[in-house]
């Protein structure tokens, strides 16, 4: 029993304490006290491994009955999502969320790139105080209130230039999430630009380039898996969000199209978590897609720490 | 220099001169139309009743007080479990640690919660603090779904300014006979206190700004709830700021309250956003 605990004490890097000197009850007591801190602390430490346990753990638990029940391949790729009829299928659902994550990095990558270089090397020092502290008001402004501006400004636009019956559409979701995955990409581009050693730049200026091509072909490259981990980074951030597309996407399970009312695997969740019966199967299908998501996520953030790594090394 | 720049060189240089102004303009404008666009709507609509009272229906009108109530209910407790915890494990992973394995689990398993769209919490917290832990939707539930999504920010910020604290204060501390704990207590935390309280920053800006997972987890309700007595504050469940706009917005379509509430969370935002960055620079200079 000692030499487990004594072991134990070894993994958390408890040292085996020097005997005790009975003569100083104090000092006594305040060794008690530093093992119990230092318990207390590898607990603390624990706490977060045991988060995402119980994350997975719950996920699973409650995410494999519906697929049991609805067959994994139908659950996969059904073409319907139908309560009333039992349909189950969430196609649909995944292909608008790798659509519009798409499209939201098509749209938003460029724009964020272009800033960040801007930010991290044209601007000047003025300017940069000014544009910084705004990228990062960008970046924390609740996504309820991106989803307000696009349903009170974005959707009646699209309706009357697009001539569409309503503007709730596939297209307003990836704008509104292009903007919001924006100051993700521009902070981190901008780091990952501003890490390039001066020295590279000066070289190619010496050479004869401009200042721009040297930005452009010497800086981004250099820049390169920095900048690839701020993309991946707006894939995440693309593929999780749920309240601001949820205002603007019309959420209806179609199979994605542009003008189409669609409904992402987020809004496929939260559009119907609080009408869904407890126990029933579209409650368990709900926590399926959680499942669905959750899995997702986890292939973008292992992608993540795989980029980010390979930074570091590099 | 110029002036010896082949033409297409030239147009490159003026091309990609141009599309980056455009993409800062673009960034810049956009965020000058958001907030133009929200004031413009919102502040004619923020009055004291708004602010003070709570809705009434009876009367006709409008009042967002138990929002806010709500809000720093759930802002107070979900910091009080989350920033123990959260700087518990921090002090463990920089102080402690000596187990380089553990040490890279507890990490990955802090990015893995950092990285968790909150759609998911809010599944977590249905499953977990609503139905398994009987807490039902409840603010509380709601908070403590919170915690999880805040130790990340918090046990990386306070990380971030541990690291800062020179080692020769600990060796000093140590040299004159303290104990680890008491060295941590009287040394290592007063000289980190600024990336604590940035963690806190940032995390209240989580709440402040989150909207999933309080929807599903902590009710919809905009009636004033009960805080004056624990089993109150154990049953009370309503919405926050961004739910009661999301209610608003898209339940009762009535806009101007919905532009009100944006109004209050912009500038909330701004002030989150402020302090952080001052106790940030407090940070670099000392």
């Amino acid at each position: 029993m000692k030499q487990a605990v004594l072991s134990a004490g070894r993994v958390f890097g408890l040292k085996a304490g020097t005997p005790p000197r009975p003569r100083s009850l104090k000092r006594v007591s305040g060794r008690a006290l530093e093992r119990m801190m230092q318990l207390l602390f590898v607990l603390c430490g624990l706490v977060a491994v045991g988060f995402v346990l119980l994350i997975i753990v719950y996920l699973v638990l409650s995410g494999i009955p519906a697929i049991r029940k609805i067959g994994l391949l139908d659950f996969l790729f059904g073409r319907t999502w139908a309560v009333g009829q039992d349909q189950y299928g969430i196609l649909p659902l995944i292909l608008t969320s790798v659509y519009g994550t798409a499209g939201a990095i098509v749209l938003g990558v460029p724009i964020g790139f272009f800033t960040a270089v801007f930010l991290s090397k044209v601007a000047p020092k003025p300017l940069v105080n000014l544009v910084r502290p705004a990228v990062s008001l960008l970046a924390g402004i609740p996504s309820v209130v991106y989803g307000l501006v696009g349903m009170c400004v974005l959707v009646p636009a699209l309706r009357s230039w697009l001539n569409l019956p309503a503007g709730d559409s596939l297209l307003a979701a990836t704008i509104v999430l292009a903007v919001m995955i924006l100051p993700s990409i521009i902070n981190l581009s901008e780091t990952a630009l501003e890490a390039v050693p001066r020295e590279y730049e000066e070289a190619s200026l010496a050479l004869g380039a401009t200042e721009l091509e040297t930005y452009f072909r010497v800086s981004a490259p250099a820049a390169k898996s920095g900048i690839a981990a701020a993309v991946v980074l707006g894939i995440g951030r693309a593929i999780g969000e749920a309240m601001a597309i949820m205002m603007v996407a019309g959420n209806v399970a179609n199979m994605p199209a542009l003008t189409q009312s669609v409904r992402f695997l987020t809004t496929g969740i939260s559009i119907e978590l609080n009408y869904s019966q407890d126990g029933s199967l579209q409650r368990q299908a709900l926590f399926s897609i959680g499942l669905v998501l959750f899995l997702f996520i986890m292939l973008i953030n292992a992608f993540l720490n795989l980029v980010l790594k390979r930074d570091k090394e590099g | 220099m110029h002036s010896t720049l082949s033409p297409g060189r030239r147009a490159y240089d003026i091309g990609a001169r141009i599309l980056l102004y455009l993409s800062a303009g673009l960034t810049c404008g956009l965020l000058v139309f958001l907030i133009g666009y929200i004031c413009v709507r919102g502040i004619p609509g923020i009055s004291v009743q708004l602010l003070t009272t709570a809705g009434s229906v009876l009367r006709g009108t409008v009042g967002i007080f138990p929002a806010i109530q709500n809000t720093l209910f759930v802002i107070v407790v979900s910091l009080i479990v989350a920033l123990p915890l959260g700087v518990g494990a921090a002090i463990y992973l920089t102080e402690y640690a000596r187990n380089r394995r553990l040490v890279a689990v507890i990490e990955f398993a802090t990015e893995t919660l950092a990285g968790i769209p909150s759609i998911i919490y809010a599944l977590v917290g249905v499953i977990v603090f609503c139905t398994a832990l009987r807490l039902q939707k409840a603010l509380l539930a709601g908070a403590l779904t919170l915690v999880i999504m805040n130790l990340p920010t918090i046990v990386r910020s306070t990380q971030e300014s541990l690291k800062t604290v020179p080692q020769s204060y600990r060796e000093g501390a140590l040299g004159l006979g303290s104990g680890k704990w008491h060295m941590i207590r009287t040394v290592v935390l007063p000289s980190s206190i600024d990336g604590i309280v940035t963690g806190c920053i940032l995390a209240i800006g989580r709440v402040v700004g989150e909207s999933a997972v309080l929807m599903y987890t902590a009710g919809l309700s905009t009636a004033a709830q009960d805080f004056s007595s624990l089993a109150g504050m154990m049953k009370a469940s309503g919405a926050t700021l961004t739910v009661a706009l999301y209610h608003y917005a898209k339940e009762n379509a009535d806009f101007a309250v919905a532009f009100s509430i944006a109004t209050i969370l912009l500038i909330l935002t701004v002030a989150i956003n402020l302090s952080a960055s001052l106790v940030g620079k407090k940070l670099k200079r000392s």
